[in-house]
């Protein structure tokens, strides 16, 4: 009876859905990030060790992601973004998922300790522990600053590219990691400002069901200004330079001004024009991170030609 | 429902051992690669680049 009720369902997942689970979005992010980390470090990494660490860091944070959807399979049934993903649609149980995240996690900590070094083996670990944990389990259900607490899991890549490189942190990789830790909130409570999910159904504090719209705008603005010192002093650094700078100017004042142009409006200003200011800043703090860390590697490719830094 | 010899449930199940597969093969090679990097790199005391100087001052 198991056997029919089972083939019934049609439920069975296939290959995609464990890759689903890895959250390939954000791994694109991760891996971006901790190759520039990994490359503008002052120290020459083999191509093949570089590889494999960036392979494996990825695979951690997809990892750290599949844990999430393990823990997180309640909330995501109840939110319509998120009803789809493999476990609350049911193609993956729980059980499976968590499974799947700790073996992965495990090995991509190992492999990169292995590869690499232990020290950023253990970041890694630091990073996944500090996402499931710290952001997942703990914070992301009790407190309107969970978006703050995550994106710190989000910005530690570059560290452990850079660590991959040294065995060891520094002022450039702590700016770095400053750089993606203050870009996240303005990002991500542009994004809850239109999207407007049903979080509070699912018992997640967002600042926007908390505190209400007006202050989330404020709060987009105060932490827009507060990522520009980071953003420009990464430009003083040794793998800075005046390209650097150059382009981390342009892209806060831009950035500023989306952010001003956000606080200035109220939701009825929003309503109207169907969001298409908060829409138009979420779009750009994409190309601003994208543009930051490939200033970095423009710096580092110009450093080649006897060019670039100070 | 006429039963059928291939159920779409099999071409999942197909396609979740061919990706193990692929994957399981991906890392064996990996791993020799790495092997080969490694190995190849150290000097005639088996440290690693780098380390030759600082093991000789503590020697």
């Amino acid at each position: 009876m198991s056997d029919f009720s089972a083939i019934d369902t049609g439920k069975e997942a296939g290959a995609g859905d464990f890759v689903q689970l890895l959250k390939p979005r954000v791994m694109s992010l991760v891996v971006f990030t901790a190759f520039v980390g990994l490359l503008v470090a002052p120290v020459p990494v083999h191509p093949f060790v570089a590889f494999t660490a960036i392979l494996f860091i990825a695979l951690g944070g997809g990892a750290s992601g599949a844990l999430n959807m393990w823990y997180d399979a309640d909330i995501d049934r109840i939110m319509r973004r998120t009803q789809n993903r493999p476990v609350p649609a049911g193609r993956i149980s729980e059980g499976e998922a968590l499974g799947f995240g700790l073996a992965l996690s495990l090995l991509s900590c190992l492999m990169l300790g292995l590869a690499a070094n232990w020290f950023a083996g253990a970041f890694l670990a630091f990073t996944i522990f500090f996402y499931v944990v710290i952001y997942t389990m703990w914070l992301k259900r009790s407190t309107p600053q969970n978006i703050v607490i995550g994106g710190a899991a989000g910005a530690f890549p570059p560290m452990i590219g850079w660590a991959v490189a040294t065995g060891g942190v520094s002022l450039e990789s702590v700016l770095m990691f400053a750089l993606i830790f203050m870009w996240t909130p303005p990002h991500f409570w542009a994004l809850a400002l239109f999207m407007k999910d049903d979080y509070s159904k699912a018992g997640v504090p967002m600042l926007t069901v908390t505190h209400g719209r007006p202050a989330t705008r404020k709060h987009i603005l105060v932490y827009t200004l507060a990522l520009a010192p980071f953003a420009l002093a990464l430009g003083f650094t040794s793998i800075g330079g005046p390209v650097y700078l150059a382009i981390s100017v342009a892209l806060n004042l831009w950035f500023i001004k989306g952010a001003v142009g956000i606080f200035r409006r109220d939701e009825t200003q929003a309503e109207a024009d169907k969001y298409k200011a908060e829409k138009a800043f979420f779009a750009f703090s994409l190309a601003y991170l994208f543009l930051h860390f490939g200033a970095l590697l423009i710096e580092k490719s110009l450093a080649a030609f006897g060019m670039g830094g100070w | 429902m006429a039963i059928q010899v291939e159920h779409e449930l099999h071409r999942r199940r197909l396609g979740r051992n061919m990706a193990l597969g692929l994957a399981l093969g991906a890392f064996v090679l990996l791993v020799f690669v790495l092997t080969i990097v490694k190995v190849s790199r150290q000097d005639e005391h088996g440290n690693p680049p780098g380390m030759a100087s600082t093991m000789e001052q503590g020697q």
